[in-house]
C-alpha cells in the first residue's frame, strides 16, 4: 500500500489547532520516532485531550476509594457496577456535556443524555432511570432563559423518546455560570451480575463490528473543544456539536440487549468522545491485541469523508462490537431487524499496532499500548486558599417576619419549584417509578421485584466555592442523606467534577481539595466512587465557574412497600427534627437571599453523626414509625417543613403545620433558616414522638418536637398564618412565569 | 380468558408497560406482535401502545399507520376486534382512519408528564363499563402532541353519538379550559368508534394500576375489557 499522496506537512500552527502544547508535540515525536501523519496527529490530539486522558486529574483521582464488598466494577470501564443482591446489578455513571450545551443547548443536552445511556447499556444494562444536574447563569442574564428552555427541551426530547424515565435532578441559577452552563447527565441501568459486558478485545482474528448510525462529519474534535476554554468566538464551534437521534438510540438499546442475550459478544463499547479512535484503541489495549481497520467499510452518511474525519467524528448512536468468529450473520440479522447499520470494519491482530487504511492507503500505523497509555500526566501546581472563618448567627440580620422571609425564599429562583422542568420529562415510563421527582431521591422499582433503586444528584456550589473540601464532603453526604430519607441503603456514587482551568494553581487547588473531601466522605460512609467524569476548562474569557463537583448517589431500597416520602399525611402528627442545630447561617440561602451576600464558612459535616442519624432514620422508616421524612438542606428547617406541607394531603391540597415556639439560645431566624448538616425532619404519630426522641438521645443525637400537622396554613406564634395556597402560588409561580416571559 | 396482542413498532416504549399491566390486572398472558408481521394472531383485544413509533418522524403515528401489521389491525378492527390505542396508539388510530380527528402539538408546545383528572363521559363502551358515568378518575398523561382537533361537523357527530369517552376535568369533575392540559377541543382526552369497540385515549391507564405507582384508577379499562368479553360470550 502507498502512503497518502498529498500529505500536508505538520506545522506548529497545525499542532496548535489540535490543542497540543509544543512540549506535548515533542513528546509525540519522541514516542513515534518520526513525524506523524495528519490522521495520526488527529488521533493523538483527541487521545491526549484533557477530556479523554484526564491528564490533569488522574493523579488525584487515584486517591479516591473505589472498592467495597458491593463493587463489581469501579472506574476504568464505561460505567461503574454494583451488586444489588439476588443476581441484580446496577450500572451507572454521570457525564458532562457543558460546552456543547452552551453553544447549542437543545442538541448539546440531548446528546449528553444519549452518550451517558450508551455508557450504561454497552455494559449489558437496560437503562432504567435518568437524572441530571443543571447549572444556569443568573436569571437576568440575557441568555439564561434561552439556555434553560433549550436544555430542558433537549433532555426531554431524548430521554422521553428512548423510553427511559427521568426521575429527578437539580437545578441552580448563579451568575458564575453566565457564560458556561453545566449540563451533567446521569444514567442508571440494571443488569444481571452474570451478564455484564466489558470492553477488552481479547483474542486474535476477531471481527471488529460497527453498529448503529452512519458516520458523518459532526462532532469532529468535540473532545478537544471540551478541553479548552471558551472565548467570544466559541459560537463558531457550533459545527463541533453533535446531533442526536433518540429514535435510533432506542433501536440501538433494543438491538444491543437482544445481541447480548446471545453469547456472541467478546467485548463492546460505545463510540463516545473521540469516536472510532478511542473505542478501537481502548478495546485493543485492554485486550492486549492489535487492530486493523478498513475505513472503506465504515457506514458513511456523507460522501468524500477522509480518514481523518472518520476517525475523529463524534456522530452519535454508534457502537463497536468485537464478536466471536463466525457469529457475524446472527448478529447482523438482529441489527437489520431493528433497521440499523451493521458492518465488519476490521479484525484483531497480533501486531500490537492499530493500522488504519482508507482507499488503499495506510492512514495511521501506531502502537496500541502507546496510543492508549502515553498521554502526559500532569501534577499541576496547586494552591488551596484558607477557607473563610465561621460567622456567628447574630451577624446576619433577622427578618421582619419569619413567614414573610420563608415566602420570599420559597419563590426565589434558588428554591422555587422545579416542576416546570421535570414535568417535561416522562418520569413514569417503564411502569416502575415509585418515587417521583420532587422528593429527596427518585426511586424506581427493580422490575418484577419489590426492591427499589434510590438515586439522588447533589452539590451546593456556594459551599464548595467557600471551602472545596468541606463543600464536596457535604455534596457526598447530601446524596447519602437523600437516599436514607426514602428508606434506602446508600451503596456507591458517581461524580462529575466541573471545574475551571486547572493550569491556574487556585483552580487546581479547588480540585485537589474537592477530591480530598470526596475521598474522606466516601471512605467513612463506606460509599465508594465507582465511575465519574472530569470536566475542566469551564471558563470563558478567563472567568471560571464556581467549582461544582456534582455527586450522583445510588442506593438500594430493600422493600418498596416501606418507602418513605416527604408528604405529610395525617392531621395531628407531630413534626420532629433530628440532628444538631447550631443556627449555621454562613453560606446559607437565607443569607444570600436576604442580604445578597454569601459569607463565612459553609456548614461543617460530621460524618460520624451522619452515620448514626442515617441508621436511626432508616430503622424508623422500616419499622413504620414515621409518616413522612425529609432531608434538611438548602434553606434550612423551615423550608424543609414548608416543602413537606406543600406536598401534604391529596396532591394539590397540602397539609399545614402549627410550629411551636423555639426556646433555645439561638436567634430564631438562625434556627429556622440555618443550614446545619446531618438533620432530618420527620412526622410521627403523637404516641411515637417520645420513643423516637429517646432513641436519638441514646445515639447522642439531639432532637425536638417542632410542630403539629394541622389545617391548611403554616402558623408561627405572633405572626399572621401563611396559607398554603399563598405559599404554593409563590413557590410554583416563579419558574413558569420566568419562562413564559418569552424565549429569545 | 382475554387474548391480548400488543403491537410493537420501532420506537414504541410503553409496550412492555401495558403488557405487564394487563397481565397483572387480568391474569392472562399477553402476546407481543412485531410491526413487520403480516397478521395479528386471533385476539380478543389489540393494543397499540404509547411511545414514539418511527421516532415521531413525519407526524406522530403517521408512519406506524402504514406499517405492514396495520393492514391486519384495521381489518380485524373493522370486523369487530376491540382495539385500544394509548397515547401514540391513539395517534396511530387517527392516522389510520379508525378514529376521526388529529392530535396536534400541545398548546404549551411542551411535553407534559403528570397526573390529570378525567371525567368518564360514556361508561357503556367495551372499555369503560366498570366505571360510572360522570365518575372522575386520575390517570397520567405524558405527551407533546395530545391536542385533539377535528372539524366542527366531526366534533358535533362525536358528541351526538356519545363517542367522547373521557374529558380532562378537575378533581370534582368540572370541565373548563383551565382543566385542559394540552388545548384539546372540548377537553377531549379519549374517543371511541360508533360501536364503542375502538378506543383512543391520550392518558396512560397502564401507568396507574397499583397503589405503589400512585393510584389504581387505570385498572378498570382492562377490567372492563374482561367483563365485556365475558358478557358477550
Amino acid at each position: 500500500m502507498s502512503e497518502a499522496a498529498a500529505k500536508p506537512a505538520i506545522t506548529p500552527a497545525i499542532v496548535a489547532e489540535h490543542g497540543l502544547k509544543p512540549d506535548e508535540y515533542q513528546r509525540l515525536l519522541q514516542i513515534l520516532g518520526r513525524e506523524p501523519r495528519l490522521t495520526e496527529l488527529g488521533i493523538f490530539s483527541v487521545m491526549w485531550s484533557e477530556h479523554c486522558s484526564y491528564k490533569s486529574s488522574r493523579a488525584w483521582l487515584r486517591t479516591l476509594p473505589t472498592k467495597g464488598p458491593l463493587v463489581i466494577q469501579g472506574p476504568g470501564e464505561n460505567a461503574g457496577v454494583v451488586d444489588l443482591g439476588d443476581g441484580d446489578a446496577a450500572i451507572f455513571k454521570m457525564e458532562s456535556h457543558n460546552h456543547p450545551s452552551y453553544i447549542e443547548p437543545f442538541q448539546g443536552a440531548a446528546t449528553g443524555v444519549g452518550g451517558i445511556m450508551r455508557d450504561v447499556f454497552t455494559m449489558g444494562a437496560r437503562p432504567v432511570a435518568n437524572m441530571n444536574a443543571l447549572r444556569f447563569g443568573d436569571p437576568s442574564h440575557p441568555k439564561t432563559r434561552h439556555l434553560v428552555d433549550g436544555v430542558v427541551a433537549g433532555i426531554s426530547h431524548y430521554g422521553n423518546c428512548t423510553g427511559v424515565p427521568t426521575i429527578g435532578g437539580e437545578t441552580n441559577f448563579d451568575a458564575g455560570y453566565n457564560n458556561n452552563i453545566l449540563v451533567n447527565a446521569m444514567c442508571v441501568g440494571l443488569a444481571r451480575t452474570d451478564k455484564i459486558f466489558y470492553s477488552a478485545a481479547k483474542g486474535l482474528g476477531l471481527p471488529v463490528v460497527y453498529v448503529g448510525s452512519k458516520t458523518g462529519r459532526d462532532g469532529i474534535h468535540g473532545a478537544t473543544m471540551a478541553s479548552a476554554e471558551f472565548d467570544d468566538k466559541s459560537e463558531e464551534k457550533r459545527p463541533t456539536v453533535q446531533v442526536g437521534d433518540p429514535f435510533t438510540e432506542k433501536l440501538l438499546i433494543e438491538a444491543c440487549l437482544e445481541l447480548m442475550a446471545t453469547d456472541s459478544i467478546i467485548a463492546i463499547q460505545d463510540m463516545g468522545a473521540a469516536g472510532l479512535t478511542s473505542s478501537t484503541s481502548e478495546m485493543a489495549d485492554k485486550g492486549g491485541v492489535g487492530i486493523e481497520l478498513n475505513l472503506d467499510l465504515v457506514p458513511q452518511r456523507e460522501t468524500g469523508m477522509t480518514a481523518y474525519e472518520m476517525m475523529l467524528s463524534e456522530s452519535q448512536e454508534r457502537m463497536l462490537v468485537i464478536l466471536k468468529p463466525g457469529r457475524e450473520a446472527e448478529a447482523e440479522a438482529i441489527f437489520k431487524k431493528w433497521g440499523l447499520d451493521f458492518a465488519v470494519i476490521g479484525v484483531t491482530t497480533d501486531t500490537g499496532r492499530m493500522v488504519v487504511t482508507h482507499k488503499g492507503s495506510v492512514e495511521a500505523d501506531l502502537p496500541v499500548p502507546v496510543l492508549a497509555n502515553s498521554a502526559p500526566m500532569y501534577e499541576r501546581p496547586y494552591y488551596i486558599p484558607i477557607p473563610p472563618k465561621p460567622i456567628l448567627p447574630e451577624w446576619v440580620p433577622g427578618p421582619a417576619s419569619i413567614l414573610g422571609a420563608l415566602k420570599t425564599m420559597m419563590e426565589h429562583p434558588q428554591l422555587c419549584s422545579r416542576r416546570w422542568i421535570w414535568q417535561q420529562y416522562d418520569h413514569m415510563v417503564m411502569g416502575d417509578t415509585v418515587g417521583r421527582p420532587g422528593g429527596d431521591a427518585g426511586v424506581v422499582r427493580i422490575h418484577g421485584t419489590q426492591k427499589g433503586l434510590a438515586i439522588s444528584c447533589d452539590v451546593t456550589p456556594r459551599y464548595v466555592t467557600a471551602d472545596p473540601e468541606m463543600g464536596t464532603k457535604q455534596a457526598v453526604v447530601e446524596t447519602w442523606r437523600n437516599i436514607v430519607a426514602v428508606g434506602g441503603d446508600p451503596i456507591a456514587i458517581t461524580d462529575n467534577m466541573n471545574f475551571a482551568n486547572p493550569e491556574r494553581p487556585e483552580i487546581m487547588g479547588q480540585f485537589v481539595a474537592s477530591v480530598k473531601g470526596m475521598g474522606e466522605a466516601c471512605r467513612v460512609l463506606d460509599y465508594p466512587v465507582v465511575s465519574g467524569n472530569v470536566s475542566l476548562y469551564n471558563e470563558t474569557n478567563g472567568v471560571g465557574i464556581p467549582p461544582t463537583p456534582a455527586i450522583g448517589g445510588v442506593g438500594l431500597v430493600p422493600d418498596v412497600s416501606k418507602l418513605a416520602d416527604l408528604r405529610l399525611k395525617r392531621e395531628g402528627d407531630l413534626v420532629l427534627v433530628i440532628g444538631k442545630e447550631a443556627g449555621w447561617l454562613g453560606q446559607s440561602l437565607y443569607q444570600q437571599i436576604t442580604t445578597g451576600k454569601v459569607e463565612g464558612a459553609p456548614p461543617p459535616v460530621d460524618l460520624a453523626d451522619e452515620i448514626k442519624a442515617g441508621k436511626l432514620v432508616r430503622s424508623l422508616i422500616r419499622e413504620g414509625k414515621v409518616s413522612a421524612v425529609h432531608d434538611c438542606s438548602d434553606g434550612g428547617l423551615l423550608v424543609a417543613v414548608a416543602e413537606m406541607a406543600l406536598a401534604g394531603g391529596e396532591p394539590g391540597q397540602g397539609l399545614g403545620v402549627e410550629l411551636f415556639a423555639y426556646e433555645g439560645k439561638q436567634p430564631s431566624h438562625a434556627v429556622w433558616f440555618g443550614e446545619d448538616q446531618g438533620r432530618y425532619v420527620l412526622s410521627v404519630a403523637p404516641g411515637d414522638a417520645e420513643e423516637v426522641l429517646e432513641r436519638a438521645r441514646l445515639l447522642a443525637l439531639p432532637g425536638r418536637i417542632i410542630g403539629r400537622v394541622q389545617g391548611e396554613a403554616l402558623v408561627v406564634k405572633g405572626e399572621p398564618p401563611l396559607p398554603l395556597s399563598e405559599l404554593r402560588a409563590a413557590h410554583e409561580g416563579w419558574l413558569p412565569g420566568y419562562m413564559a416571559a418569552g424565549v429569545a | 380468558m382475554l387474548r391480548t396482542s400488543v403491537i410493537v413498532f420501532p420506537g414504541s416504549n410503553c409496550d412492555r408497560d401495558v403488557k405487564v399491566a394487563i397481565e397483572r390486572i387480568t391474569g392472562f398472558p399477553v402476546t407481543m406482535v412485531w410491526h413487520g408481521d403480516a397478521s395479528v394472531p386471533a385476539s380478543d383485544l389489540i393494543v397499540l401502545p404509547g411511545g414514539f413509533s418511527y421516532g415521531d418522524y413525519l407526524r406522530c403515528g403517521a408512519m406506524a399507520a402504514h406499517s405492514p401489521i396495520m393492514r391486519d389491525v384495521i381489518a380485524k378492527a373493522k370486523a369487530g376486534t376491540p382495539v385500544l390505542g394509548i397515547c401514540n396508539g391513539f395517534q396511530v388510530l387517527c392516522e389510520a382512519g379508525l378514529l376521526p380527528g388529529v392530535l396536534m402539538r400541545n398548546a404549551s408546545l411542551k411535553f407534559i408528564c403528570r397526573d390529570v383528572h378525567l371525567k368518564v363521559e360514556n361508561a357503556k363502551t367495551f372499555f369503560t363499563q366498570c366505571y360510572r358515568e360522570g365518575q372522575v378518575i386520575k390517570v397520567p398523561i405524558a405527551h407533546a402532541e395530545g391536542n385533539y382537533f377535528a372539524d366542527a361537523d366531526t366534533i358535533g357527530r362525536l358528541e351526538d353519538e356519545d363517542r367522547v369517552v373521557f374529558r380532562y376535568s378537575d378533581a370534582d369533575g368540572n370541565v373548563s379550559p383551565e382543566t385542559c392540559p394540552n388545548g384539546a377541543q372540548r377537553n377531549i382526552a379519549g374517543i371511541c368508534s360508533a360501536d364503542g369497540r375502538i378506543l383512543g385515549m391520550m392518558p396512560h391507564p397502564e401507568r396507574l394500576y397499583e397503589l405503589a405507582l400512585g393510584g389504581t384508577d387505570g385498572r378498570r379499562i382492562f377490567e372492563s375489557a374482561v367483563v365485556s368479553l365475558a358478557a358477550a360470550a
